[in-house]
């Protein structure tokens, strides 16, 4: 484990627009300096990605670049992130890809020479590795596509480099839905640390060959899935936190490897994770809801640097397109934690108060990223031996953190989700002292069909 | 002397153990296996998709169910086939091509079985002409296309589109996060799933129809 303590260890420190380690973009942003800016996101409508329709691909990410920032301006906004999330054929063909990357900077530059908007463009690959299935990891024509937009997409001038990598999600879905707390933490903190390690230590590279920032990871596949099918009554919300609290050692590797954020979007593990490493990060709440519902519309802008709508479709509202209205919505928000700061440090905190204090009580994927939860699962973590026991360590704090909430009166949880701590507990007990004996156990006990232990550094089992 | 009620509370408890042991026993004492699954079995899964639709269990904790219901079926299924009874539907799903998200589609595969289908899984990222290979094969009464993606929609509509250019007799049905009634009606599809749980209602009445 890299870190050994934490960045920031009071609660009262870990405060929207503000991180220890901020960055400064070429044009002069400065990221977690004093600031919240917007990050928008956007995707295509209903259109399938292929040659002949990259025509009207074009159209509609000029219009989205166009519009949005032409908004962006209109409302003054200090600055603005775009970040491009690429569709599958996007990385499986780089081309296809670096086109719209392309388009984005023109429209990035046009809009910094004719309004003077200060913009960047936050480049996220999509992990393709998994349309083999099992998923060949380390080799393989997804493997080499998704480094070629890395490395073009970096060399043409997007300032950060992002991915939602998949490493481990071969076990984890399964483990989700049968609730099962030890794939849980083998897919996260074995399988998925492992991958981490593999990708990030190719992804810090490129950034740094061309002067860009790598900027993080996050265990959307993981801990945001959780997060949906508690949200539909699918999982115990209980079981979903323990989830979150885990993914932030997954998602912590990339800046063990050197990535320095800002953090992506949909890491809701990022508030754990800025406590420890002290760099900035993005976040989605409420002003996500047009790509995914979730518990903590309001507690997520608390800690965040950047502040984003995770993704909507280019398509029309009464307002204008969509990307454009969801400018305008992110803008007002930042708008108004910025105008508490510049009302000095008891506003802003009375601002983070609100946002916490508004969500945290209703459910505990809420309360998870407090700042004073974050702190405190931080903490487990940077005090663990390695990643398999800061797996643990941040379970069972979760699960703490929930349990006093609980009797204290301060957490809204029935019992039918307060049953699960006990099971969730019962299973951690279970576990055993090393990360040696557990790979053990479980290689035993997983499908090892779904994944290529080889490409984990796990021992492939000889059946006889 | 076992009877079909222990076994049938054995599968709602989520009890493997004591679901092999009842099936064993009951199937010694000669009662018939299609009993066995019309009386205990799918009333069972009944139950707990019911409790499921009502937000009373977890899918875990029906999934445990499942499985003890897979246990049981494990004895019962070979006696089935010797005897020449065959499910009552035959269902293929897939995720469709371009498209890696499976867990709604895995639940739905679950749901189905535990209603008593015969269900054939597809897998994800599965091409049109794949579905189309296997339904010449299996010859389902039903198929389940799922999407996550607004971008891989469309190859929902080619799917949908290759499928009935079989000819072949059987009722199509899609879900997933940004498909819609409208939609289906749109591609041409029979029925419309907003969930995994409505996903045995919704096959029953489109197959009933």
């Amino acid at each position: 484990m890299k870190y050994t303590s934490l960045t920031i260890s009071d609660p009262d420190q870990l405060i929207y627009g503000t991180a220890p380690h901020p960055i400064t973009t070429k044009h002069g942003m400065v990221i977690g300096g004093g600031m919240i800016y917007p990050e928008l996101n956007f995707t295509l409508p209903n259109i399938k990605i292929e040659k002949s329709s990259m025509p009207e691909i074009r159209r509609h990410y000029q219009q989205i670049v166009s519009e949005s920032l032409q908004r962006a301006a209109e409302l003054e906004s200090p600055g603005v992130v775009l970040e491009f999330e690429t569709l599958p054929p996007m990385t499986e063909f780089p081309e296809f890809g670096m086109d719209i990357v392309k388009i984005l900077l023109d429209g990035i530059e046009e809009a910094h020479g004719k309004y003077g908007l200060k913009a960047s463009l936050r480049c996220t690959p999509n992990d393709n590795r998994e349309f083999i299935r099992p998923p060949i990891m380390r080799s393989g024509r997804y493997w080499e596509a998704m480094l070629e937009l890395f490395e073009k997409s970096a060399q043409a001038g997007a300032e950060f480099l992002s991915i939602e990598s998949v490493g481990g999600k071969e076990l984890h879905d399964d483990a989700l839905v049968n609730g099962d707390l030890r794939e849980v933490i083998f897919s996260l903190c074995v399988m998925g640390v492992r991958d981490m390690k593999f990708l990030w230590d190719h992804i810090v590279p490129i950034a740094n060959k061309h002067g860009v920032y790598a900027a993080g990871d996050t265990a959307c596949g993981f801990g945001n899935t959780a997060m949906v099918l508690a949200e539909r009554q699918m999982i115990p919300k209980s079981f979903a936190t323990v989830v979150r609290a885990i993914t932030a050692v997954r998602s912590l590797v990339a800046y063990e490897c050197g990535a320095v954020g800002p953090g992506k979007d949909c890491g809701y593990e990022n508030p754990i994770l800025k406590a420890i490493t002290g760099f900035p990060m993005s976040m989605e709440g409420k002003t996500a809801a047009c790509a995914h519902l979730s518990p903590m519309g309001n507690l997520a802008a608390a800690t965040a640097d950047l502040w984003s709508n995770e993704s909507v479709q280019n398509i029309k509202l009464l307002g204008g397109m969509a990307p454009t209205c969801y400018m305008e919505q992110l803008i007002y928000d930042c708008r108004l934690f910025n105008q508490a700061s510049s009302d000095g440090p008891e506003a802003a905190l009375q601002m983070r108060n609100w946002l916490v204090k508004s969500d945290a009580s209703l459910d505990p994927q809420a309360l998870i990223i407090s700042p004073e939860s974050s702190v405190a699962i931080a903490q487990a973590i940077v005090s663990a031996d390695d990643h398999y026991s800061a797996g643990i360590a941040s379970a069972r704090e979760a699960i703490r953190i929930m349990r006093d909430s609980s009797e204290k009166g301060s957490l809204k949880m029935d019992t039918r989700e307060s049953a699960w701590l006990d099971r969730m507990e019962d299973e951690l007990d279970d576990l055993p002292d090393t990360e040696e004996e557990f790979i053990e156990e479980m290689m035993e006990d997983v499908d090892t069909d779904k994944f290529v232990p080889e490409d984990y550094e796990l021992p492939v089992l000889l059946t006889v | 002397m076992s009877n079909i009620e222990d076994l049938r509370t054995a599968v709602i408890s989520g009890k493997r153990k004591d679901a092999k042991v009842l099936t064993t026993a009951l199937l010694e004492q000669g009662i018939a296996p299609e009993r066995l699954l019309e009386d205990a079995l799918i009333p069972a899964m009944t139950v707990v998709g019911d409790k499921f639709k009502r937000n009373e269990v977890f899918v875990p904790e029906m999934l445990v169910s499942a499985r003890a219901m897979k246990e049981s079926m494990k004895l019962i299924e070979p006696k089935l086939i010797e005897a020449g009874i065959k499910p009552k539907y035959k269902a293929i799903i897939g995720t469709v091509e371009g498209d890696l998200h499976d867990i709604g589609k895995n639940l739905v595969a679950t749901m189905w079985k535990g209603a008593g289908f015969d269900v054939i899984d597809l897998g994800v990222n599965v091409t049109p002409s794949a579905f189309v290979d296997a339904i010449e094969t299996h010859e389902p009464d039903i198929v389940g296309l799922s999407a996550l993606l607004t971008t891989t929609m469309p190859a929902m509509r080619e799917t949908v589109a290759a499928v009935k250019a079989t000819g072949k007799n059987f009722k199509i049905v899609i879900g997933g996060a940004p498909v819609t009634q409208t939609y289906a009606d749109e591609v041409g599809a029979d029925g419309y799933s907003p969930d995994a749980a409505s996903a045995v209602d919704l096959a029953k009445s489109v197959l009933a129809a």
